[in-house]
């Protein structure tokens, strides 16, 4: 029999919001270990890294205007432009060049 | 942005104003997201309802997925579980620039808004984390994805591809707004970013590790590339909220 929807989606979000807060849950205090702090220090770029590349050229329909609006992201965000800046300068990439392609 | 102290309202308006490019992302992801949720039996609403609640994309993903396979509700939980399993890593992240005392109703407050987005600007974020901000963002930014969920599902092809194509890359260009200025300054976050660039594109063609998930093939990813870069440059001990002046 099938599960009501809801219920399923209750459990969903449950299961979801104990990843999100395990951490909380265990850590009292910054950890001193040299590894461990040098380790967490990584571990944001490293993930949002791993996720970026190469998933944003397969996230539009030409993988080239995905490219190209990697390097516009990057050099953007290099020559210090914020957030917003650097999220719509991609997307107006993607947008002419597929246009175009 | 981190002189003198912030007061709380002005912190979670901050908070909520770098929420909204993160919510256009949403928005574009969430539409092909409703897309696939109506093909796996959900309705607008119990669409909108999951995105409240759950704002996970790729645990989303899953979860509908699961749940057209009748699917118990045991295997469900193990299975988010796993895929959701680099929240565990975000959040000792963000715990670990909260000092000793920090009571636990705000650590659970700051974890339960982890999303990718909003702990890459969280993290990006000098001085210690804090619900206002994070919160601020989530306000912003989880609408815009129930949204996005609600009217993928309620008719699915009415944003042009074109459109939708464009605003995918929102999220990336964001992910990529987070890691550029610390690699500019410090060149270790720099290799590291090359390599985690490298070995993600290595890693969807190499047998075995191409047949993981994507969440999967990301925590692993993260977990080498960080333990090795820990190993071979460590930090100096340092005070570790993160080196902002300005702790609460």
């Amino acid at each position: 029999m099938q599960i009501n929807a809801y219920v399923y989606i209750l459990v969903m979000a449950f299961a979801t919001w104990l990843m999100r807060v395990a951490a909380s849950l265990i850590m009292k205090k910054p950890v001193k270990n040299r590894f461990f702090q040098s380790f967490l220090y990584y571990v944001p770029y490293v993930t949002l890294a791993v996720m970026t590349f190469p998933a944003i050229v397969e996230a539009t329909q030409s993988p080239l205007a995905g490219a190209a609006a990697l390097i516009v992201c990057i050099a953007a965000a290099w020559f210090g432009q914020g957030l917003f800046t650097v999220a719509v300068l991609g997307c107006v990439t993607v947008l002419i060049l597929e246009f175009f392609l | 942005m981190v002189t003198g102290r912030n007061s709380n309202r002005e912190i979670f308006i901050q908070g909520f104003r770098n929420g909204i490019p993160i919510g256009f992302g949403y928005f574009a992801v969430a539409f092909s997201l409703g897309i696939a949720a109506r093909d796996y039996g959900f309705s607008a609403l119990q669409g909108f309802f999951a995105s409240m609640i759950t704002y996970a994309s790729a645990g989303q993903y899953m979860g509908f997925a699961l749940y057209a396979t009748n699917t118990t509700l045991i295997e469900l939980m193990v299975l988010m579980f796993i895929i959701n399993a680099r929240y565990i890593l975000m959040g000792f992240a963000l715990n670990q620039r909260m000092p000793e005392g920090t009571p636990l109703s705000t650590r659970l407050l700051v974890g339960t808004c982890i999303t990718d987005e909003i702990f890459g600007i969280t993290i990006a974020r000098p001085g210690v984390p804090t619900p206002y901000y994070t919160f601020g963002a989530l306000i912003a930014a989880v609408p815009m994805w129930a949204l996005g969920t609600a009217l993928g599902i309620s008719m699915g092809n009415i944003l042009p591809l074109r459109i939708v194509s464009a605003l995918s890359v929102a999220l990336f260009g964001m992910f990529i707004a987070v890691i550029i200025p610390p690699a500019r300054k410090d060149k270790a976050v720099l290799a590291a970013v090359i390599v985690s660039f490298a070995l993600s594109y290595a890693s969807v063609h190499l047998p075995v590790i191409s047949d993981m998930s994507q969440g999967n093939r990301t925590i692993l990813l993260t977990i080498v590339i960080s333990a090795v870069f820990a190993a071979l440059f460590p930090r100096q001990t340092e005070d570790p909220e993160g080196g902002a002046a300005d702790a609460d």
